[in-house]
């Protein structure tokens, strides 16, 4: 399989230099994608970045999956707020996502809103935007078409799969999907189910945005507007929860924001206040409502252990990739039980697995942050899963953060 | 990957490294930084797994390409299934978990032989320290004071034989070590090891 997919037309050479960032393809021309709910789609676009270079027998791709509000722009400013990549400071020569010796892939997930086909790119079938008829799309939809991107980049095995939240979970979705081809899996500050308390923060994300009457049941693209306060909203609910008390408390307290006293109003007195409406208000400028509802949906779906008999085990019955679970001690939206329940039960299938928790008091969050324990853990561990693999070592001196 | 400790062991740790056949599956339960698992996996060529309960230790082994998982004795065991290892290791752990026998019936379930190394409370100068001064041991080995000792579960040469016993649990092998590190005999009835030995190592393994 991996032979004939190397001899397609259209794959880049292994050490063609000119492999650029920020790529499109149109995938499921030759094989429809079919979705959990049934539907099939005859093309999706990816849009998706690469970093470094694939090596001449292919061994040294590794997927980075991008988590809710994510996108492929990993270590490239972003082209709408111009800030620099999510995992910026983690991706270049010598660090821990080291250039010099990986080809790193990253793809906007089926339904986002930075390239790939979501809910507000035109339907074929009608000429118009999908907006609330684009197929109610699951986490393992995304991983099928990510499985599509890696079969049209010629790749067989991917050496890594890696990701935080969400992304985390279409890690636990591809080993449990394709354990051949996933070497070695690092979920990080994720979970194999989306908890109780986590689907009901995403349905007060979806409420907000569906009471706003910019959102016209879902069609605002058609009536020229854009639910921007519902969808900022739902950002700052959201924002509340990626965070911790204390990182709340250190960061703002109950600082007064560019005033000495209270005004007796509604306006954003508390510095905490001010930061939310601004986070809220700049995420609606890169980010589609209609995207937010169908994501946070997928996220809601998922869980792994209910596909397999409800035994969590059973998803990793036989696997043989090397898993590195990571959860932060003050993430409470991913909280440290959810990822060891991940270890025990790949312990129960007697997996090669590695777990920490991370002290941190910056909360979910933490897995985009600076934390030096979190890199040197994660950076030691895919040495180690690297030279298992046969890869080389690491030349020169590694770099971590700024 | 760097060598953990320039490649020396802890006298009890060489013991037991040397215990070990090439190429087995091995678990070292309260593994620490991953000395003897880095240890195994060098010179026998084991599959080695570790559990720790510091994230410091954790993330130290991880880092050093060992897979080490943050957990405990008390509640980590009982996922793994039977039979998954070759050798379950606890060194110099089982006085600090809660329940000890529990512990002992997982590490004899989950692997083939379970190896085991403790501190014996029995020695002369445990018993001399409690009869003389009136107040907890605190020795070489036993260096913490009864307020703050991770230790809850102290037990004598003799009392971990009678457990044996009680459970069924052939014992394989039966190493005693002065506080130099030097080999005492050992005989079935601990004998004169219980007031000599520092410190106990046993092999262990469910009766056929």
């Amino acid at each position: 399989m991996i032979s004939d997919l190397m001899s397609a037309a259209d794959t880049p050479s292994p050490t063609d230099p000119a492999l650029a960032n920020d790529r499109r393809v149109e995938l499921g021309l030759d094989r429809p994608i079919r979705l959990d709910c049934g539907v099939e789609l005859a093309s999706v676009t990816v849009a998706y970045s690469t970093y470094g270079q694939l090596n001449a027998d292919r061994s040294n791709a590794i997927l980075i999956c991008h988590a809710l509000t994510g996108d492929h722009y990993v270590a490239d400013p972003h082209p709408i707020t111009g800030k620099p990549g999510w995992w910026a400071d983690l991706v270049g020569p010598g660090r821990l996502l080291d250039t010099d010796r990986y080809f790193l892939i990253c793809s906007n997930v089926l339904g986002g809103c930075m390239g790939t086909t979501g809910p507000a790119d035109i339907d074929p079938a009608t000429g118009r935007p999908w907006g609330l008829s684009f197929p109610v799309i699951t986490i393992g939809d995304m991983v099928e078409v990510q499985a599509r991107l890696i079969d049209h980049l010629g790749i067989g095995q991917l050496f890594c799969v890696i990701g935080g939240s969400m992304g985390g979970m279409q890690v636990l979705e591809w080993a449990h999907s394709h354990p051949d081809r996933v070497f070695a899996a690092i979920p990080i500050a994720s979970a194999a189910r989306h908890s109780a308390q986590n689907i009901a923060f995403n349905e007060v994300g979806r409420q907000a945005i569906m009471a706003d009457p910019d959102w016209c049941d879902g069609d605002y693209q058609s009536h020229g507007l854009r639910p921007k306060r519902g969808l900022a909203v739902a950002r700052m609910a959201a924002h509340i929860t990626y965070l911790s008390e204390p990182a709340l408390h250190q960061k703002f307290g109950r600082n007064l924001q560019n005033r000495d006293r209270f005004t007796y109003g509604f306006d954003a007195d508390f510095q905490v206040e001010s930061y939310l409406r601004h986070q809220g208000s700049t995420f609606v400028d890169r980010f589609d409502a209609n995207s937010y509802l169908f994501i946070t949906r997928a996220m809601d779906y998922f869980d792994l252990a209910a596909e397999n008999g409800g035994v969590l085990a059973n998803a990793f019955r036989g696997t043989r990739t090397r898993f590195c679970v990571v959860s932060f001690s003050s993430d409470w939206l991913f909280p440290t039980p959810e990822s060891r329940a991940v270890v025990h039960a790949l312990n129960a299938v007697a997996a090669n697995v590695s777990f920490v928790e991370i002290r941190s008091d910056k909360g979910h969050d933490a897995f985009l942050l600076d934390e030096p324990e979190f890199h040197a853990t994660l950076a030691g561990f895919l040495d180690g899963a690297a030279a298992h693999r046969g890869l080389p070592p690491s030349t020169g001196q590694r770099r971590y953060g700024r | 990957m760097m060598t953990l400790a320039n490649g020396s062991l802890r006298v009890d740790l060489k013991l037991i490294a040397e215990m070990v056949e090439p190429g087995a599956r091995v678990l070292d339960v309260g593994c620490g930084e991953g000395a003897l698992l880095d240890w195994l996996g060098r010179h026998r060529g084991v599959d080695g797994r570790g559990i720790e309960l510091s994230m410091e230790g954790v993330s130290a082994g991880v880092g050093h390409g060992l897979s080490v998982i943050q957990g405990d004795a008390d509640t980590d065991l009982k996922d793994y299934p039977s039979g998954a290892f070759d050798y379950v290791i606890l060194s110099q752990t089982l006085q600090a978990t809660h329940e000890p026998r529990k512990v002992l019936e997982n590490m004899l379930r989950i692997g083939r032989h379970a190896i085991v190394s403790f501190p014996n409370f029995g020695h002369w100068r445990v018993r001399a320290h409690l009869l003389f001064r009136g107040t907890m041991p605190v020795t070489d080995t036993l260096v913490h004071q009864w307020y703050d000792t991770p230790n809850i579960h102290f037990c004598t040469i003799r009392d971990f034989l009678d457990l044996c016993r009680e459970m069924n649990v052939r014992v394989e092998k039966a190493i005693a070590l002065d506080r130099d590190g030097r080999v005492l005999p050992l005989p079935r009835a601990a004998g004169i090891a219980n007031l000599f030995a520092d410190q106990a190592l046993f092999v262990l393994s469910r009766d056929a």
